[in-house]
Formats: C-alpha cells, structure tokens, sequence
C-alpha cells in the first residue's frame, strides 16, 4: 500500500502482531445495526466521505468512557476531514442510549447485539473468550475501502493519533487526484 | 479542505518558549509537560505532585503547561483555560493556573474574574476576552496538539518528550524524570 510512503513517528502501527483486523486495502463490509431502540445505521450511507468505526468492549466501562469520550471532544477535529463517527460494541440499543445520555456523546453508537459481536466478527475483531470485541479503529474512505485498521491492547485506550493521521492521508490524496 | 491554523499547532511534546507557559530554564535538563483540564479531579490531585517535584528538583525542570479541557465532561473546562491564557496576556498565567487548580469547584466566570482581581488582573478585560472568545483558538490549538500526541485523557504528561503512562503518584514521576539520562 502506498499508504507506508508517509511515517509519522507517533501513529500506532496498523495491525498488531497476529491481528486478525481487516487490513488496509480490503472493501469494508456493509452492515445494518441499531443506533437507538428505533433507529437503524448503514454502513454504506456514508460512502463520499470518511468514516471511522470504533470498536470497543463495552459502554460503562472506564476505559471504554475515556475513548468515548475523548473522541466526543474530538468531533469537531474529524469534521472537519468531513468524516463520520461511528462507535460500535455488542451492548444492545438501550444500553446505547443510556450511556450516550449519561456521558453526553454527540455521535451514534451501534448495537452489534442480534446476532452478538457479527460485525465484529466481520472485521475480524471478535474476542470469542470475552464475547466482546477488540478495542479496533478502523478508518474506511470514501469509495468504502478500510484505509487503516488498528488493534489496540484491550484496556489501553489508544487515543485519536492514528486516527487523525490516516484522515490526513485520505485528505491529501483528495487533493492530489 | 485546509485545515485552518494547523501550522501553529505544537507538533512535538517539547515545550516550544514562544507559545507555552513554561516554569524553569527552558534549556534544564528535565523536561515535564502536562496536558491538563482545570475541572479534571485527577488533575487537581496532580496539581500539588507537580508542585512538589518542582521543589525538589528546581532549576534541573523545565515544567510546561497545555490546555486539554474535556468540555463534555467539565461545562467549566473550557472557559477556565481560557482565563488562564487571558491571565497569561497580562504576565500572569501561573498565578491563575495555580489559583484554578487550587479552587477547582468554583469556576464559574464570576470565580474566574474574583482570581482575576486577586492577582491584580484587570478582571474586567478578562471578562471581556472571555465573552469574546478571545482565546478560544489558542485553547483549542492546545487541544489539537494533544490529539495528535495521542493524549487519552487528563493529565498526559510528557518527560522530555516522550509520554509517560507510569502512576501518578510523585515516586513514579520522580523516577521516571531523574532516571533520564541528564543532558
């Protein structure tokens, strides 16, 4: 991928060490999940812009809050690449609002509850001995292509670096075509 | 789509002495950097730790300070930098950052223009550039340059120039600081 050409020291590598992640390159696959009790995300509306789809184990769980809530702060920083947020875990759509509520977040989170963690196991980040999903980011471009995955320790939160960058790349290859 | 005002966003954890608020020679041979949010408790507990290390090692410390105000979290965060950084405009910021941390359940703007008269500020300019959002965009370049130095919450601290993710206790900092090769 011509995406190595471009080193930023502090950006986590793409895929740890025996990741089964999606790797970059690879068609993201479209999926329908539950944002609130009646309300159903596609994957596939976003396409003409970014998106980044952030797994994580749970709602409530501190870790989890942070980076929730860290990329909460940082929502005005992906807009401005025009790119969408997207947290996914396998808690259902009512624990969803909840949470949401509790912690103020501006951004969806999708219930990947029925069938549990399906979508995780799409992207191959399904931690069958948790029954939750890897803490992964994935940013997918506009065409629906995953530009860059990323798996992270699972109690680490692994902040919005990676995240920023791999939006940057997108953005100067906007420009360049 | 350019981003605007990225070229005056930090890009490294190193203070950089025309735009941070720095305490100590900034040529010392330990560097600390924090990123912090004045409503953040665990960056008020840091507070006093800061303190102390800084008496401890004196003018070996060069200590920074940058915004990271988790405005969702803490309603009073972002206005609270900003007095910081109005304070700052009148030669002051550490007496305010001090008295910030040192009040941290009375933010609200008329706290904020009491510690403006306190320090002998102009409490009235402050208010002013408080409603005028006067420093908005240097609290959030702050902000940004967190982002990009994958900060995950408060307080990140930096020694010279790498993150530091040990405990937060004074030990853990101490050692962490004396144990870099002295420059």
């Amino acid at each position: 991928m011509n995406t190595a050409t471009k080193t930023i020291s502090s950006r986590p590598q793409a895929r740890g060490n025996g990741s089964t992640a999606l790797p970059a390159g690879t068609p993201a696959p479209d999926f329908a999940l539950k944002s609130t009790p009646d309300q159903t995300v596609k994957l596939n509306e976003f396409r003409g812009r970014p998106v980044v789809l952030a797994f994580y184990p749970a709602d409530w769980s501190p870790v989890c809050g942070d980076q929730m809530g860290l990329y909460n702060e940082m929502l005005s920083e992906f807009q401005e690449f025009g790119a969408e947020l997207l947290g996914i875990s396998v808690d259902g759509a009512w624990c969803h609002a909840a949470f949401c509520r509790d912690r103020k977040l501006h951004f969806p989170l999708l219930a990947d509850f029925e069938p549990k963690g399906e979508v995780a196991r799409l992207y191959g980040v399904y931690r069958p001995s948790d029954g939750t999903s890897e803490r992964a980011l994935f940013v997918i471009n506009a065409d629906g292509i995953i530009h860059w995955s990323y798996v992270s320790p699972v109690g680490v939160n692994p902040g919005a670096a990676g995240i920023l960058s791999a939006l940057e790349e997108l953005q100067g290859k906007g420009e360049g075509e | 789509m350019k981003r605007d005002a990225s070229a005056s966003v930090p890009e490294s954890a190193l203070p950089m002495p025309d735009r941070d608020h720095i305490q100590g020679p900034i040529d010392a041979p330990l560097v600390l950097l924090e990123y912090g949010d004045y409503e953040c408790p665990y960056c008020g507990q840091a507070y006093p730790i800061v303190k102390a290390i800084q008496e401890r090692l004196g003018d070996r410390l060069c200590f920074a300070f940058r915004n990271f105000p988790l405005v969702n979290s803490h309603p009073h965060a972002q206005h609270a930098a900003e007095a910081a950084e109005a304070a700052g405009a009148q030669g002051h910021f550490w007496e305010m950052h001090d008295l910030l941390y040192e009040n941290q359940d009375a933010l609200e703007d008329e706290d904020l223009a009491e510690y403006a008269s306190i320090i002998g500020l102009d409490a009235e300019r402050l208010i002013k550039e408080l409603q005028a959002g006067t420093y908005t965009a240097r609290v959030r370049q702050d902000f940004r340059s967190g982002a990009r130095l994958d900060v995950n919450g408060t307080p990140s601290f930096f020694i010279n120039g790498v993150r530091y993710d040990g405990g937060r206790g004074i030990e853990g900092l101490l050692s962490a600081l004396t144990a870099e090769p002295v420059k």
